[in-house]
Parts: structure tokens; sequence; C-alpha cells
């Protein structure tokens, strides 16, 4: 086991994936000699070459669709957008191309292409800097979506990605970037937990709280404060938001009988929408209260200064636990 | 040198102003640029293409009637673009990697697809048929110009695996306008990467005029990328061949993309959905039916003596041939079994779609089966 921040654990993750496949190449902005804006892809460059270690136009469209040619042609690109607001331009490369090529060339051409973006707020960035966009891409099939949380997962996770035959957006949230960890980096890909599954990152008996990416660490320190208010949180760590492992959160929402879901994206239709609405088709006789959303609000991301206030954080999600244990909150009387 | 650019070439409106080797009356014509490209094409040569330009009129021809029998959902006619869709795919290699869109039915024929292949997706039947690697062509491109960057990716992909293959990104004089195909001539030109641009402006996009597009002629745009670009006549598919093994021959030198625009004409609506009558006029339509580009071809084969009765005869049998197998594949065509829809999305096993798989599976069981003879 090796001690790494998450960055070091993605840009390891990389490495590694590039070592084993020579089919493997990464491109983007300013990837090469810089090493990315977050120095993920630092040292690539001299290690394989500017033929795999592609410093791309400035133009997402361009990487997105040249990305889509080269799965064609039997490489597995990893793609790296800038930021979390600018994958836009790719959006219809992404949703008409990558996600459909299997499927409307009946099985012929795979798309094996890695979308990493880093992704999320809480880092005081400019507009269009701190964006979760990960509901769009959650209601494309064809796509799988996953989100890390921790350097192990950021490692193996993103291994198993760039191995998988179908594209893979892959969420890394900026503001654990140098969170640290341990890291089996000699981890067989085979024997670790496959990128579809759930885990439980803590144990719990009264309620389920269901998160992703950014907010695992704000879940876990709201379960450790419920915890001296003699709640007992269930953190669950879904990992893969699409698709949901249904099984391991059923499984955890019939035990506690509550729901809690937090997210840092808006609210509307967004990934707590689906998992509340799916959770309540699965265990509605389970249920001991209206399951709870704890989300950005539904707004474009606001300016920095004021992020902390859209962020949901642990009191907000304290708040929404007080709400399905049926104890004061803040909608007490609000709503009745 | 002046820093001030200015355009100096004609109007996108001009037509005439396009590198030729046969004129619409059929009489070869020399070009300085395009004559070495066709020095070996002979009789038989010629004839190949004329044969080729025949069919894919009529598996044109069979389309529009079996959309019109009810047979198709809807087809979009190429008549009009044979020289360009022929003359540009037969020089390719079979190795070579064409990215066609939707219209190039002739790319599709010309690159070795089956008569299943032209139709089974306008009827609605699959998205695509053929495996795109069984003859070297992507999947027709629906949404206009994303395809431009696929062939510029595949011919990063050409680069680095050191063969002299090329990718021939097809698109149309409304694709010009995309940010897609602009991108990917950024890309093309950036990397030197080995793919032929060819744009078939075909004087409409749907409604639109090519004016609404360009002011100046498409081919123009290309040098400004770095990119060298040709405008053809693309409606003589001497000149489209000529050029086309041109760009092919530059890319695989070492030399990166090359652009050509072809100067030809949509004859037919933009599918059989659309009424041209509302916005253009049938001057323009008869003016481009003399340009036609198979009569020029049998003008030239009949003054060289080349159009004998037993040639007309066989390209005629071929023809009738090849479309009934088009319309035998569209009518006796099965709807694949219902399940099968939530095949292949993915490569790998899916948690959400399985669980979808199941249920669907068990609520169609839960109907009766259907009686003899009848349809599900």
């Amino acid at each position: 086991m090796t001690q790494l921040t998450m960055a070091k654990a993605i840009n390891e993750g990389l490495r590694r994936a590039m070592a084993d496949d020579d089919k493997v190449l990464v491109m983007g902005e300013d990837i090469g000699k810089l090493g990315g804006v977050f120095r993920i892809t630092d040292g690539l460059l001299d290690q394989f070459g500017a033929q795999r270690v592609v410093d791309t136009p400035l133009a997402e469209a361009g990487i997105m669709g040249t990305a889509v040619g080269l799965a064609f042609r039997g490489y597995r690109p990893v793609v790296e957008i800038q930021f979390d607001g600018f994958v836009y331009p790719a959006f219809d490369q992404i949703v008409c191309q990558v996600a459909k090529l299997h499927y409307r060339t009946r099985g012929n051409v795979k798309m094996p292409i890695t979308i990493r973006i880093p992704w999320a707020g809480g880092v005081g960035a400019a507009e269009h800097h701190s964006e979760s966009p990960e509901a769009y891409f959650v209601h494309t099939s064809g796509l799988r979506v996953i989100a890390v949380s921790n350097p192990q997962d950021a490692y193996v996770m993103l291994r198993q990605a760039i191995a998988s035959d179908d594209p893979v957006v892959y969420f890394e949230p900026k503001r654990l970037y140098h969170t640290k960890g341990e890291v089996d980096l000699d981890v067989q890909l085979a024997d670790a937990p496959p990128m579809g599954l759930a885990r439980v990152a803590r144990e719990g008996s009264d309620v389920t709280l269901l998160t992703y990416g950014s907010q695992v660490l704000t879940a876990l320190d709201a379960a450790t404060a419920a915890e001296d208010d003699g709640v007992s949180i269930e953190v669950i760590d879904l990992r893969s938001i699409s698709p949901v492992d249904y099984r391991t959160v059923t499984a955890s929402v019939r035990k506690t009988g509550r729901v809690v879901v937090t997210h840092e994206a808006a609210r509307e239709a967004g990934v707590g929408a689906e998992l509340v609405a799916s959770v309540t088709e699965r265990c509605f006789n389970y249920l001991e209260a209206a399951p709870q959303r704890v989300t950005g609000h539904d707004i474009p991301y606001p300016p920095a200064k004021l992020e902390k206030h859209h962020l949901p954080d642990l009191d907000r999600i304290l708040d929404a636990v007080d709400r399905v244990m049926d104890r004061p909150n803040s909608l007490s009387g609000v709503l009745d | 040198m002046t820093h001030t650019l200015t355009p100096t070439a004609d109007l996108a409106t001009d037509i005439e102003d396009v590198a030729r080797l046969l004129t619409p009356d059929g009489e070869r014509i020399a070009d300085p640029e395009l004559d070495r490209w066709v020095a070996d094409v002979d009789a038989a040569t010629l004839r190949g293409l004329y044969r080729d330009m025949v069919l894919l009129r009529r598996i044109d021809t069979e389309g529009v009637a079996l959309q019109r029998q009810g047979q198709l959902g809807l087809w979009p006619p190429c008549q009009g673009q044979e020289a360009t869709q022929i003359g540009t795919a037969r020089a390719l290699r079979a190795d070579d990697f064409a990215f066609p869109s939707y219209r190039e039915t002739g790319v599709v024929y010309a690159r070795g697809g089956k008569p299943a292949d032209f139709v089974l997706a306008w009827r609605g039947e699959e998205h695509s048929t053929y495996n795109p690697y069984d003859i070297n062509t992507a999947t027709q491109q629906i949404i206009i110009g994303a395809q431009a960057l696929h062939a510029v990716g595949y011919a990063m992909g050409v680069q680095r695996d050191g063969t002299d293959q090329v990718s021939v990104a097809y698109f149309g004089d409304g694709a010009s306008s995309q940010g897609d195909v602009n991108e990917a001539m950024v890309f093309a030109s950036s990397f030197r990467a080995p793919v032929v641009f060819v744009c078939t402006n075909n004087q409409w996009a749907i409604s639109e005029p090519v004016t609404v597009q360009a002011k100046f002629p498409i081919a123009g745009r290309a040098p400004g990328f770095g990119i060298p670009s040709m405008r053809v006549d693309g409606n003589d598919v001497l000149a489209c061949f000529a050029a086309m093994r041109w760009a092919l021959d530059n890319a695989r030198r070492g030399n990166g993309p090359a652009f050509i625009e072809a100067v030809t004409y949509r004859m037919g609506p933009h599918t059989t959905s659309d009424d041209p009558t509302r916005y253009r006029d049938k001057e323009e339509v008869e003016k481009w039916r003399r340009r036609d580009p198979i009569a020029r071809v049998e003008a030239l084969l009949r003054s060289r003596g080349e159009f004998d009765e037993a040639f007309v005869t066989s390209v005629e049998h071929d023809a009738d041939a090849l479309a009934a197998a088009v319309r035998e594949a569209a009518t006796t065509a099965k709807t694949r079994d219902p399940l099968t829809v939530l095949d292949n999305v993915y490569a790998e096993p899916h948690s959400g779609l399985a669980e979808q798989r199941e249920w669907f599976g068990a609520y169609l069981d839960g109907f009766a089966p259907a009686a003899e003879g009848v349809r599900p």
C-alpha cells in the first residue's frame, strides 16, 4: 500500500493503463508538457511520447469526435475535459456518437472511450469551473457514469473504465484531488470490486444516506456528527451512478427504512430524483418516512464567494436526517 | 506581401469555375492538374465507372419506388450525384476507410455494400446492417458533419499504426457550416492526418441554397486551415476520380489532408418527405439535367466506339438484377424479436438493463402466443 493523493492516484492509474496496453492514449488540452491544469497527466508525455499523450486543439467536440475515430481504429482513448463546464461543446459527439455507435452498429464497433471530467465545486473557481453535469450523462443510454471519492477507487476505477469496452464518463471531484489515502497500486483488476458496485462507506441502522463523489466525505462527516446525536447513519458511496447498484441500496433501505440522498448538482431531474423514485418503487413498504433530497439549489452555479450557500453541507444533510427521523427541523410547521 | 487578406475567388454560385476532364457533351478535355491522375484510365475502367453509375441510379430509383409503395419509411435520393460518389469511392483502396453520410448510397455500393444494406435502415429494421469492418466503411452518418471528426480520428490512428491507409470524410455543403467539420480541418491540419475531405456541394441543404452556407467557394476555405484543395465538376466522374487520386496520393505520401469540393446537384428532393417545388425553380433543375453525369460518359464511350450493344445489354441486365435484389431485400425483411431492442446498448453486462430485460421479457411472455400466420 502507498499513501497517495487522489490526483496522484489518477496519474498512476493512467500510467499503468498505458503501460499495460499500447492502444491506450490520452488526449486533451494542455495535458502534454504542462501535465494538465491539475497535473493529472504529469510525466506521461516524457514516458509515453507525443503519439500517446496528445495535446489537442482547443475544441472539445473535436477531441471527442477524433476519439471516436481512434476508437473505430481500435484505440482506447482517454479524453480529458479540462473543466466540467467545458464539456458541453462535446455533448453532441458524446450523446449521438459515443453512446450510440455500439447500438447503431449492432455491436460491431466498440467505443472504449474514457471521458475524464474534473468535476464539481468547492474550490473557489470562476464561472463554468465548478459544475455538476452528471445527470445529462446518466440520462444517456449507452454510457456508464462513475464518480470517485477516494484515491483507491480513483486508481482502480479509472483502470477498470479504461479496460471496459463501453464508454465511461469518469467524474473526479476537484476538491478531493489533494486528499490522501492508501492505494494498492498492484491490485489485480479482476480481484477489485467491479466499478458497478456500490460501497457501504459506513454502517448504520437508522437512516440510509446515498451519495457519490464529492459529497461522500461530507456525508461521512454528517454521519459522525449524527452519532453524537444518537442517530445511526449508513452511508453508501454509490461509485457508479449509471447503472446504480440497487442490490446494495435496497438492502440498506430495507434495514433502515429511511433515505436521504445528497449531491451537489441541482435538484430538478437530478440523480437524486432518480434514486428516490427507484428506491420508493422498490422499498415502499419498508419506508418509515418520505425520502429526502439534499442538493444544490436549482440555480446556475453561483459566484465563488457564495458557493458555500449552494453546496449541501453537513448541517443541511443533518436537517434532512431530522426530517426523516421526524425530529424538529427547518420544515417543522412549514409544510404541515 | 500585404497583410490584409481579401477573398479573391469567384462567388459560390459559379458552377463553371471547376476542374474538369469531361464536358457535359462528353468531350474529353485536358486539365493540367488532373490529366496525370487518369493517364492509365482505359476503356474498361471508363465502362466500369459508367456501369457503377447506372447501377447506383437504379438502386436510387428503386429506393424512391419502394418508399412510395410503403416498403420504406424514407429514402434520400442521390440522383445527379453519381459521378461524385462513384468517382471518389472507386479511387479508394479496399483498406482505406470511408465515413459517408446518409445520402452516400453510392459510396456504400462501391465499397461492397449488399442490397439489404441500401434499404433496411430506411425501412426501419436496423440503424445499419453492414459491419463497418467488413467493407471498411462507417455506418452512414445522419448527424450533419459529425463523421468528419471520426475520419480525422481514424486517420490519427492510421498514423500511429504506421500504415499508408487513408480515411475519407464525406459531407455536404450544409455540413461545411458545422463546427465539427471546421474542427476536423483544424485537427487534420495540425496533426497532418492522412484524411481526405470530400464536400459534395449539391447546391441545396434541404431548402437552403449553398449561398446561405458560403459566399465564396467552399473549397477556398481549406487553404485557410493549411489544407490543399481542389474544386471539381462533381458531375464529371473522371475529374472526381482524378481529384481523389491526387488527394489520396498526397495523404499516402505523408503530406496530410486534402480537400475536394465536388460541384454537383441534388436532382431529387432532400428525402421522399421533401417537396423541392416550394423552394427552387424547374429551370434550375432542367439546367442541371443537361449536365447529367451518366449521359456524358455514355457520349464519350460512343465517340470512342466503346458503347456497343453487348455492353449496354449487360449493364441493363446487371441493373435489373440489382434492383430486383434490392426490392427483395426490402419486401422480405423480417422485423427482429421485440426483446432484441435491448441488445447491444452496452458491450459488457449492465445491471440496469439486465433488470429491464428481465421485466420486458416476462411482460412479453404474458401475452398469448400469436395465432398461426399472424404477425405479432
